[in-house]
């Protein structure tokens, strides 16, 4: 497809946990791309991709809480109000139920709403309309009323917010059939994956990750270009290696690459796959990567019951049993609701130093065991 | 019902004064609701207490509202108006009946909820409908879905789970949708529907004003329950067709009861239409036995939608004469109360109206009853020899993109591979 873009490993536009005293480097030696020097940020991605697809088709339209005047609450959507005016970007009152509802009603004679929750907690309010009226109306009626819709949103943890704004959605949405759920990470997995989503003629729910937002990366030229789409269902391996798989999504897909560099100066060779999309999971690619290593790390950092790690444990025990050499390891969030203060919310959260651990467990490797909650 | 009948809350200058009892706040809409709400006998009070809802405003309204329909009625419907709604409310009972004989026959299951009794309802509004217009309601969606034009092979199919059903076999019951008749469901969980139709309104507005297609007039019809209307997503909505103008008529079958739950146990305030004006909607209250009475309401409804007036909330008063569904046991409904709206049978009284009023004979009312008995035998018959569906239809409909299954173990998409519908859960 694109060819492996390798991300500069100096640190700078590399990702922090907590957010803040990010550096930028002015230049930085290792970096490279493969074709020109463009950077963007996820952010930009996002709104380039909306845009575009806006342009191109006037069904397509935009609704949520502050998407129009206040140009997004997470910036997303800003200039769209100008350039499409009202009735393209709606702002809503605070009726999650509702406005999905109507995107869902919308969808069936044929609109393209991109819905947008704040953050993808407030999609409970709304979960009867994603998974009842959007996901299952295609099979309820047999094919006749199909709901080209997105639902899109931060989802997961960010610095601080607290318990009831820091749920990772992956696992609850990726178990619904009729869904297909993505999970970008880079700004080209954002562009891609969102044009790819509002072209796609089923409900797609679309999890983005706030802390990305304003995190740059190369984009090449092909990504720019109008048409540029991802294909959903396909994962893609961020770095090759022998040794050891890791999975990852979203934000620690990036967290999963430092590690990677952490366990290369001890000698392990680690594969990192970004899954890009949890519904549909490509198990191909997942298990051909452990056929290969014969070693595995399902990152997430959702809760670790009924999680994606637990659904990609089953999924190479079904195929690849015979391959394994050693069990697999998930890493995941703690089994417990998000606390508040930041010593705590950082034991809460997989950091890179228990994805290390975690792939020396599994290459048996003496560690001690991660601190447990 | 025990309190008094809401009268029509846009006042003619007469009742002005009478209604000092209970102020009305005007909606923002200037046009004035000319339907008829005339309230039939005086109410007889049961244990409600709402005591300053008593008659004497009531009767003054009725007498009013007496005179005006009397001048009016020979206007209301004409010869073919009247054998059309006739015939689809006998479509709508007989065929409700049939449902209900062939679940204890077992070739119907799990859950069927009936109709019968609100026929009025369904035919008073669905019939003023066009084709491109939409219509959503709720589990007890079979009869709409009949006057919506679904061919009543392709619904008695599709209860009894075959696949020359008009969702194949795969919706059942609850779930009737018709691409072709702007049948949008059929959903199981009260007020899911509403949201969907002020989506579908919200479409019509759309192409309107985005896409450009002037003469995008479709309205949307919302069918829901008295237990709906305590739900938030109807307020959700209520007020996002208000504040959009969104072409959609919010129609409340209020029958009283909520499975076993009575309206008035579960609702502060009782009286749904007054939740309209809370919004900025006309709310009117109709008879909904009587189905000249909706029909005017609808009329007027679904033009101030058409011209871009509005939403409004029509809460018709209606009753079920059946259980909530064929599994309720239906103990908690007094029987008086039972009685005396059976006596308001709607068909009868649409019967007794077109005899009266010479518009048709008792012979060609027995032709159609005949007729339609015979349509739904045809159906019976061509839904029990119907296949069910094959294995393979499992599978099918997930996506309509079907990639969204994903790339298989070599690397192509899933549903390239010719076997992909055989199995179940090997993908």
């Amino acid at each position: 497809m694109l060819g492996i873009v390798r991300r500069n490993v100096g640190g700078a536009g590399g990702l922090y946990s907590q957010g803040f005293g990010r550096l930028r480097p002015v230049a930085s030696a290792i970096r490279n791309y493969s074709s020109g020097g463009k950077e963007m940020t996820v952010r930009d991605a996002l709104n380039s991709a909306l845009d575009e697809e806006m342009a191109a088709d006037p069904n397509v339209f935009v609704m949520g809480e502050e998407v129009g005047e206040y140009q997004g609450a997470y910036k997303i959507t800003k200039g769209l109000l100008d350039k499409y005016g009202p009735e393209r970007v709606l702002d809503t009152p605070i009726t999650e139920a509702g406005f999905a509802g109507i995107g869902v009603g919308s969808a069936y004679h044929g609109l393209k709403p991109v819905i947008e929750f704040m953050t993808f907690n407030f999609s409970m309010q709304a979960i009867d309309h994603v998974i009842n009226s959007a996901a299952k109306s295609n099979y309820m009626s047999a094919g006749q009323i199909n709901v080209p819709i997105v639902f899109r949103g931060p989802n997961g943890p960010a610095a601080g917010v607290g318990a009831q704004h820091s749920q990772c959605y992956g696992a609850w949405y990726g178990s619904v059939p009729g869904l297909k759920v993505l999970v970008p990470y880079s700004s080209e997995d954002a562009r891609g994956l969102l044009k790819a989503a509002i072209r796609d003629p089923d409900p797609v729910v679309f999890l983005e990750n706030e802390l990305l937002y304003g995190e740059s990366f190369p984009v090449s030229a092909e990504a720019l270009d109008s048409s540029f789409c991802l294909p959903i269902g396909k994962a893609k391996i961020e770095r090759e290696g022998k040794d050891i798989t890791i999975t990852a999504f979203s934000k620690m897909v990036g967290y999963a690459l430092k590690a990677a560099e952490i366990l290369e100066k001890d000698g392990i060779n680690a594969e990192v796959i970004n899954l890009r999309s949890i519904r549909p999971l490509d198990r191909a690619t997942i298990n051909a990567s452990v056929r290969k290593t014969n070693r595995l790390v399902t990152v997430e950092e959702g809760f670790p019951q009924h999680g994606i790690g637990a659904e990609i444990c089953a999924s190479v025990i079904e195929d690849s049993f015979g391959y394994l050499d050693a069990p697999v390891e998930r890493v995941a969030g703690a089994d417990v609701p998000t606390p508040y203060a930041a010593n705590l919310e950082r034991m809460a959260f997989p950091q890179i130093e228990d994805i290390v651990r975690a792939a020396k467990r599994a290459c048996y490797r003496s560690v001690p065991m991660a601190a447990s909650a | 019902m025990g309190f008094a009948r809401a009268i029509n809350p846009h006042p003619l200058p007469l009742l002005a004064d009478t209604r000092a009892t209970k102020p009305v706040p005007a909606p923002s809409s200037s046009s004035l609701f000319l339907g008829s709400t005339r309230t039939l006998r005086p109410t007889q009070t049961r244990s409600i207490s709402s005591p300053h809802r008593r008659s004497a405003a009531s009767a003054v309204a009725a007498k009013v509202s007496d005179v005006k329909l009397k001048s009016t009625t020979n206007l209301l419907v004409t010869k073919e108006e009247g054998l059309e709604v006739y015939e689809d409310m006998i479509l709508g009972r007989v065929f409700e009946d049939m449902c209900a004989q062939m679940y204890y026959r077992g070739k119907m299951f799990g859950f069927v909820h009936l109709y019968n009794g609100q026929e009025a309802v369904s035919s008073g509004f669905i019939k003023l409908l066009k084709k491109e217009d939409s219509v959503v309601s709720t589990y007890r969606d079979h009869v709409h879905a009949l006057s919506k034009g679904v061919p009543a092979r392709a619904v008695m199919s599709e209860l009894f789970g075959k696949t020359t059903g008009c969702c194949r076999g795969q919706g059942g019951s609850m779930h009737m949708f018709s691409a072709e008749h702007n049948v949008l469901g059929g959903f199981a969980f009260i007020g899911e529907g509403i949201p969907v139709a002020t989506g579908a309104a919200f479409t019509s507005k759309y192409k309107r004003e985005v896409l450009k297609e002037a003469d995008c007039d479709h309205v949307t019809l919302a069918f829901f329950g008295d237990g709906t209307a305590n739900n938030g997503q109807f307020f959700e909505c209520l007020n996002m067709a208000a504040l959009w103008k969104l072409p959609i008529i919010f129609v409340v079958e209020n029958n009283l009861w909520a499975i076993g739950m009575s309206h008035l146990r579960a609702t502060s305030d009782p009286e749904i239409w007054k939740k309209g004006p809370a919004f900025g909607m006309p709310g009117v209250h109709v008879d909904g036995m009587d189905v000249l009475k909706v029909r005017e309401v609808a009329k007027e409804a679904i033009g101030r939608a058409r011209r871009g007036e509005g939403p409004t909330l029509v809460e018709c008063e209606t009753y079920r004469f059946r259980g909530h569904s064929l599994a309720d046991p239906d103990e908690l409904r007094d029987p008086d109360e039972k009685a005396r709206y059976a006596a308001r049978d709607p068909i009868t009284q649409f019967k007794k109206y077109l005899i009266e009023n010479k518009l048709a004979s008792e012979a060609e009312l027995k032709a159609i009853e005949k007729k339609i008995d015979e349509v739904v035998e045809e159906a019976v018959e061509f839904a029990d020899e119907s296949p069910a569906p094959s294995r393979s239809q499992l599978l099918e409909n997930v996506f309509a993109d079907p990639r969204g299954f994903g790339i298989g173990p070599d690397g192509r998409y899933r549903c390239e591979d010719p076997k992909f519908t055989e199995g179940t859960a090997q993908v």
